[in-house]
């Protein structure tokens, strides 16, 4: 019994100072003022984050407005609204679906990339060089990366959101025949652009924010080996997809949950 | 020693978990001179230079470094006097995303304002000390062990500063690569004039180069002299270590019961 007592109490203490390096970490690294140097290192990596994630987030936002309006006409049809095709497909993607899938895959694929970027560049002693040559790791290598993800992942989710209603418009009004007026007007007077579309930015922003944190941190804070790295990308992913999914929830309690 | 001193360690303690690392550590690193620290593996060296450069920080005592407390500067001026200290690491941590070129010129281009043309002349300057201006183009990744940490050295020195710390800079070399090092590291102090502390257990090449020796063992300064006041030195510690030899007050063996216990110990008793 004392023996579960002190582990949990080992645990727990570890849980807290890990969150209390993480939050040090943040204030430490996004304070970092940008430079004309750090402004050059932060479009590299704007290109590496966000640029390089376009191909993906363009496939799924395409797949998952198709599947949207797929799904949603043939519930639609039988209540005989198949008008509101794009008012349904244009509200579950910039509520929710835009912001939450782009946030997943960019966790998925600049999440663990950034992890182990960083990590292996602490496993071979780039860091501390670098701390040692008098220069900041925080400054020059995390805080680029942290902004990248923060300033791209609003534009990914834009890119998706776009690309999901054209998708929808493919399969509702090319394929299955809903009045293309219909669905571009239902959506037109639905899309509240307060209400739906910045919220919707606003959710991004936060995912941004949080899943390039988990992951660089992550990173920074690694066990420097091959197995280290490999756990701490698996942990980048995990925690940030669970963030993404929670927080998702507790935004949208906060922006809608009043409506009804 | 009457030369006056650049680094100064005062009863230096240090632990992980309830491993003492050091207790008590006394040191003398003097300016211009090269300073060897040896010991035997796992003695904490390469922690002694990661103290000595504030990457940790000791639970006792103080490392001062030109009359500055490493261990009280702010995050600012720690890197500030960072930028007089190069250090040539194990593994070289040449920057993977840049090339030979662009790792020399690095600290030149943060620290400085140049112009282009002057970093080149400089960073092909010290390519050529090291014999690599050749490879100037070549990444990281293409270069052998030796090369890399030639590199290293390169950028270690691109700034011309006043402390240099190498971190076994010998480790895994081929004998060309080793004798290559060991005259650089001979030839930058006396071009440059800088203070080295070379930490190492390859005991030859070391006290070919070095001005004066530490050796450490069991979390405290064990010996130090000159290389030749150590070569005949009667301590058994110090005679193991210089002479190279297998077993001694340092035991070959890691503690174990009695081998013939173990060996006899009935079948579900291993363990």
């Amino acid at each position: 019994m004392t023996r579960y007592l002190t582990a949990l109490g080992r645990a727990t203490l570890d849980t807290l100072s890990s969150i209390g390096r993480a939050g040090l970490f943040l204030v430490q690294s996004i304070f970092c003022l940008p430079s004309r140097e750090g402004f050059h290192l932060w479009l590299r990596q704007m290109h590496f984050v966000g640029v390089m994630s376009v191909a993906i987030v363009l496939v799924s936002g395409l797949f998952i407005g198709m599947v949207l309006a797929l799904q949603g006409f043939t519930i639609l049809v039988g209540f005989g609204a198949d008008e509101a095709l794009g008012q349904m497909v244009a509200l579950s993607l910039v509520r929710e679906l835009a912001p939450v899938v782009a946030a997943l895959l960019f966790a998925g694929r600049a999440g663990s990339a950034l992890t182990a970027e960083i990590g292996l560049m602490k496993a071979t002693e780039q860091l501390t060089s670098m701390e040692m040559i008098g220069v900041d790791p925080l400054r020059r290598i995390v805080a680029p990366r942290l902004w990248a993800g923060f300033v791209s992942l609003p534009i990914l989710t834009v890119i998706f959101g776009v690309v999901g209603i054209w998708g929808g418009y493919l399969v509702g009004v090319e394929w299955l025949g809903v009045y293309a007026g219909s669905y571009w007007s239902n959506m037109q007077d639905s899309v509240n652009f307060f209400d739906d579309v910045l919220n919707g930015m606003v959710k991004s922003l936060v995912f941004g924010l949080v899943v390039t944190w988990i992951a660089v941190f992550q990173g920074y804070d690694l066990i420097p080996t091959s197995e280290g790295i490999s756990r701490a990308t698996t942990r980048t992913v995990v925690y940030a997809s669970l963030a993404v999914l929670g927080l998702d929830f507790v935004l949208t309690a906060l922006m809608f949950g009043d409506l009804g | 020693m009457d030369d006056p001193i650049m680094v100064e360690v005062k009863d230096l303690h240090f632990s992980r978990g309830n491993t003492d690392i050091f207790r008590g550590v006394d040191l003398q690193i003097p300016l211009g001179k090269i300073t060897a620290i040896m010991g035997p593996s796992g003695t904490g060296k390469t922690t002694l230079l990661k103290l000595i450069g504030g990457q940790l920080a000791p639970d006792r005592g103080q490392i001062l470094i030109d009359g500055q407390d490493v261990h009280k500067l702010s995050r600012r001026s720690l890197f500030k006097l960072r930028r007089r200290m190069g250090m040539l690491f194990q593994s070289g941590a040449l920057f993977s995303d840049l090339d030979v070129f662009e790792n020399v010129a690095f600290p030149l281009r943060i620290h400085t304002e140049l112009p282009n043309a002057m970093i080149r002349d400089i960073v092909l300057m010290k390519l050529q000390a090291v014999g690599l201006r050749g490879a100037r183009h070549l990444m990281p990744s293409e270069l052998s062990g030796g090369m890399a940490r030639r590199v290293a050295l390169a950028r270690a020195v691109a700034l011309d500063p006043d402390l240099v710390l190498y971190d076994e800079p010998f480790v895994g070399q081929d004998p060309i690569s080793m004798g290559v090092l060991v005259q650089l590291i001979k030839k930058v102090n006396l071009a440059l004039g800088l203070t080295a502390i070379v930490v190492s257990h390859d005991i030859k090449e070391t006290l070919s180069i070095a001005d004066y020796v530490y050796i450490i063992a069991d979390g405290r300064v064990m010996a130090h002299g000159t290389p030749q006041t150590l070569d005949v030195n009667d301590d058994a510690h110090v005679k193991q270590f210089v002479h190279g030899e297998p077993d001694g007050p340092v035991p070959f063996h890691y503690p174990a019961p009695d081998f013939f216990d173990d060996i006899l110990a009935p079948a579900g008793q291993f363990s």
